[in-house]
């Protein structure tokens, strides 16, 4: 079963070779069969390995396929692992990777970059499942470096446009900051043990650790990369722009690569996390800040896609607050529901955007329930997993989260924050879905109603819909959560929020258009709707002082010094010249003075 | 030192050749006709030629006299090929202004 | 004798092409190319590990000025090894990357290349200081002339601003060298130039740091380090495109050699007391350098300034003095070298065509020039060290050993990475993305330029992802620095018996 473990994430990268070399010569099929093909291909590997994985009893395995570089005893090799963790990621990946790339077979059809796109795509999965089945932490870094080029070349993709470019290069930079902080914790890690290699620094780290403030500060370093790349608070601004890329990306970072990776890093570490307390409170409380700023943010934007990358930010925030609760399978749990019902959710809504020749402005649609049912059918069930509504795949999940995180810690602040967040993501699902099917039709859709894109739709119905049955093999890599007494009011308000939220929405979709229209152009609505004032915010605190300074600075300061001697010397050589004036009976005078001048010399 | 007749104290041969190679150089420095500027010159180069003879006559040495003759020749080639520049300079320049002539500054 | 045939071909090869110029247009190249061809054989078959637990593979010994103890004194390790394949390799590639590029006095610049070649080629063997500091300088001329007569519009200004820093530079190095020696006399009796003889000197403190710090800075120039850099952007900027390459790729590389085998075991303790500092000037100039290439309009400026901040990273590496970050520091001297030769040439094919290189102007190119593009793209991300790719092995190990030495200093060097993402992205952007510039001719890489290119990356890609080969090369050499003193003579000896005048080395 290890034996072709390595085949998994090497077919996508192997087809994105061809693709990124030969594919400009090659034709649309082939590039489909290809790009597509290996995605599935990985897929089956990957249900292959899981059923293979589960039957044997759920044991870790470790496969050491190759050394990368041993130096000065530092060795660092190419090896996979494979546990329960490993399994729910690299099912969740290929699974709805695959269907992801079948999608965009139709959605992408007839681009000039049509093998480009699939070649990139092929990148970003085969990165993303050598992320999660690194042994090493910097196996686990090149994926994690791999994902984030990805994610530039595709917000990038349609480059003609320099808007793309820009949104590109702030995914990349900002990601790149969470980067360091994750780069200086291997750094300690090597410093403190010698190795990269996961398993045995965290176990070395459960040993000699216990005592110390080691673990305090590697698991905030591994935090601060987790924050970058799942954007989070404080590295979150990224991902709503990162809406610039075609629509399908959006669904792949979104939903089954990129910021799932923060999550994976946090459980896959949590037992360096265990031996850090302060900083798990610090995870939950950021996942609840998070997610409850999100929350209000997706619930005033105009722009569809933006709409649900802040409900993504808001999502991932529950998870994140759930892994800082230590209540990490629920986190995985919501992690793998997420993933359906957000690949539904943007997959949905690139159907709708490609129906309504690329419109993406929510003020420019409405009334298509009856133009577009099967969209209409797919938002609504997305939506009712968003907002955790019963018998929904979401509901188990965030049930989950909420209940075993009061379970642990009781009503914390960041507790609240979240039950209050349910409420506003239920509240922000229905305003989508009414402002997308309900009302007066603004634009007219011409539906869009190609098998290739409605058959991976009707798959993530379903998987959003029963999602939640999937059983998980979690057991032998999370330590089992005592049973706790949670009282049934707690119970009851985490079923009621959701409700709370769905009949607030209708109420005011009812009655309130003038508190709404009112509510729009109000101060916070705007101020949310730009979320929160943290990109103006980081504009005016790093972004115009760096280009200042680049700006001021652009003749190289250290230079001056070294102008100066030039200007120096330069106007050393205009005062002797000045004697240098062709009169000859200066010359002669000058001569005439300087052996009196040393004739006084001598005789004195 | 034994001499006959009248004798010259060194002394006054010495303020002599001063004397003489301070018109000199007042004539080089003061001039501007390139040609009083090279009888000036000559004016300098006798005066130092005359302090030979004189310490050549002092030191009971002929030396002094030898190199006497050998400046004597030196000026008398110097004077003929200066003269050569001087007549070409002036044909070309019309002007023997020695201020004009400061193609060589710096 | 192989290594002195080493430095005679590329030197009898430079009059040989300037010759063959008279004879037929364009020879010259040709010959280079075979000039250097035969250089890789005969590095092909020198034996290619030391004998049993030496240093040395190969070494030649004979006298030159014996009153004086100079003497010609080649040895060839890992580490001089590594680079010679670096320069021939660079050699070659700035000779082809100018196929095109030079049609005034073809032989001349040929000629002048090799010469340059050659000096480098001495340096990396030469262990007499007296000849490391005439081949030191036999690198320098000719390539003055490249940039002099063969450069953009301010050449001029560059050459002589490029001449002035590495002179005064280097006569401070000679004075250290005279002052190494005379120390040297003063406790033996004995005039020595050689590396052996000096490295058994027993220095005081006081002397011993004053005279680390005329090599040091003349390797740092050469590096360049912070603050000593500002002849780099210059120089590089106006020199023709393989001038560039040159520079960058290997001339850069002479100043961390310098520090590698004569700065460390010439002076052990006081460059350990030196280290903190050097490490700090390292990481501010990985900073700076970055946050100075991120503010250029000129892509060749961008490209020029990217080495600072490269050159900054070799610079913390080797002052950490140990084994992870020095061989991370000899791998990044690789790798700098593969990334930016590429860069360099890939601005002087956008320069052919578009006769522009300001960012402002350009654009578009990938919807022209897609392969090209790719290969622009491919040399950016290795200059931001992406995982995979030869760069970020090597700043990855020079971060590591430097933080076991020194944590706040490696921090802020790891600042760095963010800086080149800002640069790298932003050159892909300004000349890739966005809309097509104007007046472009659109023919793509042609099959020498594509050779050139896919040849770059195809060794950045394989040392990215199996650099063992490299590691193993220079493990015994660095060892050997560390080990604070190293013995010469214990490697083997080339075919020319020693002379017995001078006295037998331990």
């Amino acid at each position: 079963m290890t034996a072709w473990m390595g085949w998994i994430p090497a077919l996508p990268l192997f087809s994105s070779l061809v693709l990124l070399l030969l594919g400009g010569r090659m034709s649309a099929r082939l590039v489909t069969l290809l790009g597509v093909g290996s995605v599935l291909g990985a897929a089956l590997l990957s249900a292959l390995l899981i059923a293979g994985f589960v039957s044997a009893g759920s044991t870790a395995v470790s496969v050491m396929l190759q050394p990368w570089f041993s130096s000065a005893g530092l060795t660092i090799a190419f090896g996979f692992y494979f546990d329960g963790l490993s399994a729910v990621m690299i099912g969740v990946i290929t699974g709805v990777g695959s269907l992801i790339h079948l999608y965009s077979a139709a959605y992408m059809a007839g681009d000039e970059g049509y093998a480009r796109f699939f070649g990139y795509l092929n990148l970003f999965v085969g990165a993303m499942l050598l992320l999660v089945l690194a042994d090493d932490f910097l196996l686990l870094y090149l994926g994690w470096e791999g994902v984030g080029l990805c994610s530039f070349l595709l917000i990038g993709f349609w480059y003609r446009e320099p808007a793309n470019g820009y949104a590109a290069r702030k995914a990349f930079v900002v990601t790149r900051i969470g980067d360091i902080a994750l780069a200086a914790a291997l750094l300690i890690m090597i410093q403190q043990f010698g190795t990269l290699h996961i398993q045995t620094v965290i176990e070395r780290a459960q040993l000699e650790w216990v005592a110390t403030d080691w673990p305090f500060w590697v698991a905030l370093l591994l935090l601060g990369g987790a924050v970058g790349k799942s954007a989070q608070l404080p590295l979150q601004t990224w991902l709503p722009d990162a809406m610039a890329g075609p629509t399908p990306v959006s669904a792949l970072i979104h939903a089954a690569t990129m910021v799932t990776a923060g999550v994976y890093l946090i459980a896959r570490t949590q037992g360096i996390f265990l031996l850090a307390p302060r900083i798990m409170e610090l995870v939950a409380l950021v996942g609840a800040l998070t997610l409850f700023l999100a929350a209000c943010s997706a619930l005033v934007q105009h722009d569809l896609k933006r709409v649900l990358a802040y409900s993504t930010i808001s999502q991932i925030g529950y998870m994140f607050f759930a892994l800082g609760a230590g209540a990490f399978s629920a986190a995985i749990f919501h992690l793998m529901t997420h993933a359906f019902f957000k690949a539904l959710l943007f997959l949905a809504a690139g159907q709708v955007i490609l129906s309504l020749h690329h419109e993406q402005d929510l003020r420019r649609m409405g009334g298509l329930l009856h133009r577009l049912p099967f969209s209409a059918l797919c938002f609504a069930i997305g939506c009712a997993a968003l907002a955790a509504l019963p018998l929904t795949s979401g509901f188990y999940s965030k049930d989950a989260i909420l209940l075993q995180a009061y379970g642990l810690h009781g009503g914390s602040l960041a507790w609240w924050l979240a039950l209050t967040g349910a409420g506003i993501t239920a509240l922000y699902s229905l305003r989508l879905f009414l402002k997308l099917f309900f009302g007066e039709v603004v634009t007219e859709p011409r539906p869009d109603m190609r098998p290739t894109l409605v058959v991976p739709l009707a798959l993530l119905c379903l998987l959003a819909l029963l999602g939640a049955l999937i059983p998980q093999p979690l057991g032998a890599v999370f330590a089992p959560l005592a049973a706790t007494e949670v009282p049934a009011a707690v119970h009851g308000a985490i079923l009621i929020m959701p409700w709370l939220g769905l009949v607030t929405g209708a109420l005011l979709w009812r009655y309130g258009r003038g508190l709404r229209q009112r509510w729009n152009d109000s101060a916070l609505a705007r101020g949310w709707r730009a979320g929160w004032g943290f990109d103006a915010l980081y504009d005016g605190l790093l972004v115009r002082p760096l280009l200042l300074l680049a700006r001021l600075n652009r003749k190289d300061l250290a230079d001056q010094p070294v102008q100066f001697v030039a200007w120096l010397s330069g106007c050393a050589h205009a005062w002797l010249s000045i004697t240098q004036n062709g009169r000859l009976r200066r010359y002669a005078a000058g001569i005439a003075m300087g052996a009196v001048l040393v004739l006084m010399v001598v005789t004195l | 030192m034994e001499s006959p007749g009248l004798v010259i104290p060194v002394e006054h041969g010495l303020l002599f050749a001063a004397v003489l190679f301070c018109i000199g150089l007042a004539g080089v420095l003061t001039r501007r006709n390139l040609l009083f500027v090279l009888m000036s010159l000559e004016l300098m180069l006798n005066a130092v030629a005359f302090v030979f003879v004189l310490a050549g006559a002092v030191h009971g040495n002929a030396d002094g006299q030898v190199m006497f003759v050998l400046i004597l020749t030196l000026a008398a080639a110097e004077v003929a090929i200066a003269l050569a520049l001087v007549v070409q300079l002036y044909r070309r320049r019309r002007s023997l202004d020695i201020d004009s002539l400061d193609g060589m500054r710096g | 004798m192989s290594l002195v045939l080493l430095i005679l071909i590329p030197l009898l090869g430079a009059v040989l092409v300037w010759l063959a110029e008279r004879w037929r247009c364009g020879l010259a190249r040709g010959l280079s190319l075979v000039v250097l061809g035969l250089e890789a054989l005969l590095l092909w078959q020198v034996p290619h590990e030391a004998p049993a637990g030496g240093l040395w593979w190969l070494q030649f010994q004979t006298e030159w000025l014996p009153v004086l103890g100079i003497s010609w004194h080649f040895a060839l390790d890992g580490l001089s090894a590594l680079l010679l394949w670096l320069t021939l390799f660079i050699g070659a590639v700035s000779v082809l990357a100018s196929w095109r590029d030079i049609d005034q006095r073809v032989g001349f610049f040929y000629c002048n290349l090799l010469l340059s070649v050659a000096g480098i080629i001495g340096v990396f063997l030469a262990l007499d200081l007296f000849l490391f500091f005439v081949f030191w300088e036999l690198m320098l001329i000719p390539m003055v002339l490249l940039i002099a007569i063969w450069g953009h519009e301010n050449r001029h200004y560059a050459a002589t601003k490029f001449f002035i820093f590495t002179q005064a530079s280097s006569l401070l190095m000679l004075v250290a060298i005279l002052g190494l020696v005379f120390v040297h006399y003063g406790q033996t009796g004995v005039m020595s130039f050689d590396y052996g003889d000096l490295l058994r000197l027993q220095l005081a403190p006081l002397p011993a740091f004053w005279l680390m710090l005329g090599f040091f800075i003349a390797f740092a120039v050469k590096l360049p380090m912070v603050a000593l850099h500002t002849w780099l952007p210059d120089a590089h900027t106006e020199a023709p495109t393989a001038g560039s390459v040159l520079l960058a790729a290997i001339l850069l590389k002479t100043g961390a050699y310098g520090l590698l085998r004569f700065t460390l075991p010439l002076f052990p303790d006081a460059s350990a007391e030196f280290a903190p500092l050097a490490m700090g000037l390292g990481a501010l100039g990985v900073l700076y350098g970055a946050k100075l290439a991120f503010a250029q309009h000129d892509m060749k400026r961008l490209v020029a300034y990217t080495s600072v901040s490269h050159m900054g990273f070799v610079l913390l590496g080797i002052y950490a003095l140990n084994d992870l970050a020095l061989q991370g520091a000899v791998m990044q001297m690789l790798a700098h070298g593969l990334s930016t030769a590429a860069l360099f040439i890939i601005v002087g094919m956008v320069y052919a065509r578009w006769h522009t290189r300001d960012l402002r102007e350009l654009g578009g190119l990938w919807s022209l020039l897609p392969r090209l593009s790719g290969f622009t793209l491919l040399f950016a991300l290795a200059s931001l060290g992406l995982p995979g790719l030869a760069n970020f092995v090597a700043e990855f190990l020079i971060l590591a050993g430097a933080f076991q030495r020194d944590w706040p200093i490696t921090l802020v060097a790891l600042f760095g990475l963010v800086g080149a993402a800002l640069y790298a992205l932003l050159l892909v952007q300004r000349s890739l993305w966005g809309a097509a510039a104007p007046q472009a001719k659109t023919h793509d890489c042609s099959a020498r330029e594509w050779g050139i290119l896919a040849s770059l990356a195809l060794l950045l890609l394989v040392f990215g992802l199996h650099p063992q080969p490299v590691l193993d090369m220079v493990q015994r050499p660095v060892a050997t620095i560390l080990a604070e003193r190293v013995m010469p003579n214990t490697g083997g000896t080339d075919q020319v018996v020693q002379r017995e005048s001078r006295e037998q080395l331990p």
